[in-house]
């Protein structure tokens, strides 16, 4: 019972950062209709921002700030510069050209900062608290929890009770009549890219602590994890992004602890096969009538 | 005076095919005019070139004394025009509400905005009372005045409407036509109307504007199209 219970907390904690991550790739996709595989890099890139401002204040909260910033940065200019000039005909053109922008950023990465990993400080213990003698959570974990908690309801605040909110979620789903409405549909994609790259830049810096450092792959198995989770949540539905985070960082805690961790990469893949023959569209996946 | 548009050997297409052909027409500021034609025309062509949303080959079109090129789609409506395109005129994923909101976001007198807003749940009872019900639930009618009232949010000088009585009863096709007439009359509101409901069309229009194959073919007082029977017979075939 009490190692139930501390999978279970250690599931939450991981599952709040892919629910971060997995809300970063449906921020795109409702945005542009692409699922972003440059995701993990662009985490990992702006991490590596986030990190040599924390060594060189040795500030963890300015480090945190300047990689969210940093996220914002590059996901315009992803969005600008690349993004906007590929022909969305074919889905395909998306993947191959994300792809090929994870191999660049990885390279630059690893000529500017290397290829060894780099120690990443948590700002807070990581030790796990007793709560009556059962290894609970550590005071990492909350943060990791109420971090991930604070931008989910910020994000969902933005998108429903703000006029900004209201145009990104008009231009995804009819552009052309919100062109006629005034609203400037290119400029709200950038903003949904923008906003996107800033969380996952904050799900990067969340997650870099709990594994073995800095390094640019070391986003590679989190962001596979974060993809299921997406999926499973339904890639449409922030809220499903969430859940499927949360449940797919338990699943995999339990596997993980009760089968060992070299069954963990394969739990991925079998949950993302069975949501994908059970429920392609997601849990949260609603079949609506659209257009008149 | 000149007219609020003008038109002037206006073309476009869709890649190299050409579907509109030199087309040439005035509305006067205050009218209505109605574009009328068989399928293939052209009608929702004009619109949606008139609009921005296609680029065209030729031609030039002036509204409000300034020549439209490359002006940019979302710019429009800020100068008084705005085009309800057919069909797919709401949000249907966003609520009566928003679909009204989003109509005024643009605007900077945010009272006057909300006022508007007002008005058209006064005018259009029915989605007074489904304010908080998603697009998709609206009934065809409903919907129609949905995009009609979120279009009069903007005050716009120039309308141009798509096909609004499109699968809508005849009683609430009057309605709207009636109400057209009205905005016209009072607010000197101008309107640019294609319309496959001929004889509903020509009820309320000042000007008749028969269009076929890309080409206006005439363009006539729609008192005269309404009661010259050979005229009507000649161009529209009934």
């Amino acid at each position: 019972m009490d190692r139930f219970l501390f999978l279970t907390f250690d599931g939450l904690s991981t599952g709040a950062v892919y629910a971060a991550f997995a809300l970063a790739l449906v921020l795109i996709w409702r945005a542009a209709r692409l699922v972003n595989f440059a995701q993990g890099a662009m985490a990992v890139a702006t991490a590596y921002v986030g990190y040599a401002v924390v060594s060189a204040t040795g500030s963890y909260w300015l480090g945190l700030g300047a990689a969210v910033l940093a996220g914002l940065a590059l996901g315009a200019l992803v969005e600008r510069v690349l993004m906007r000039f590929v022909g969305h005909a074919n889905p395909l053109n998306d993947v191959i050209v994300a792809l090929g922008l994870v191999l660049l950023i990885q390279a630059v990465l690893g000529i500017v900062f290397g290829n060894e990993y780099r120690p990443a400080a948590a700002p807070f213990d990581t030790d796990a608290l007793s709560l009556g003698g059962i290894a609970a959570m550590s005071p990492y974990d909350l943060w990791v929890l109420g971090a991930v908690l604070a931008v989910v309801v910020l994000l969902g605040l933005l998108f429903t009770r703000t006029p900004i909110g209201l145009r990104m979620r008009s231009s995804a789903f009819a552009p052309e009549v919100s062109r006629l409405l005034g609203v400037n549909v290119g400029r709200m994609l950038t903003v949904g890219w923008a906003l996107a790259a800033a969380v996952g830049a904050l799900a990067g810096m969340l997650v870099v602590p709990t594994g073995l450092g800095l390094h640019p792959h070391a986003m590679d198995l989190v962001f596979v994890v974060a993809f299921t989770a997406a999926v499973v949540g339904g890639l449409d539905s922030p809220a499903g992004a969430v859940v499927g985070g949360l449940l797919v960082g338990l699943i995999l805690s339990y596997v993980t602890g009760y089968l060992g961790p070299d069954t963990t990469p394969l739990a991925i893949l079998v949950l993302l096969l069975a949501v994908l023959l059970v429920r392609p569209g997601g849990l949260f996946s609603s079949v609506r009538a659209r257009h008149v | 005076m000149s007219a609020l548009l003008e038109v002037e050997a206006l073309s476009s297409g869709y890649g190299p095919v050409p579907v509109l052909r030199e087309v040439t027409l005035d509305v006067p500021a205050g009218t209505i005019a109605a574009v009328l034609g068989a399928n293939g025309a052209g009608k929702t062509t004009l619109l949606r070139t008139l609009s921005g949303l296609l680029r065209p080959t030729g031609g030039r079109v002036r509204y409000d004394g300034a020549d439209l090129r490359g002006v940019p789609v979302e710019r429009l409506v800020r100068r008084g025009l705005a085009h309800v395109p057919e069909g797919r005129g709401i949000v249907a994923e966003l609520t009566v509400e928003e679909n009204l909101r989003l109509g005024g976001l643009w605007r900077r007198d945010r009272a006057d905005a909300r006022r508007a807003q007002d008005e058209v749940y006064q005018l259009f009872e029915p989605l007074a009372r489904r304010r908080r019900h998603a697009g998709h639930q609206l009934s065809g009618g409903e919907r129609q005045m949905l995009a009609l009232g979120r279009a009069l949010i903007a005050r716009p000088k120039l309308l141009l409407l798509d096909e609004p009585s499109l699968g809508l009863a005849p009683r609430v096709a009057a309605q709207i036509m009636a109400l057209l007439r009205r905005l016209c009359d009072n607010d000197g509101l101008t309107v640019l109307l294609v319309e496959q409901n001929v004889r509903s069309a020509l009820s309320v229009a000042d000007q008749g504007v028969v269009m076929s194959l890309g080409r206006v073919v005439m363009a006539t007082p729609a008192a005269q199209l309404r009661d010259d029977a050979t005229l009507r017979h000649a161009y529209l075939g009934f």
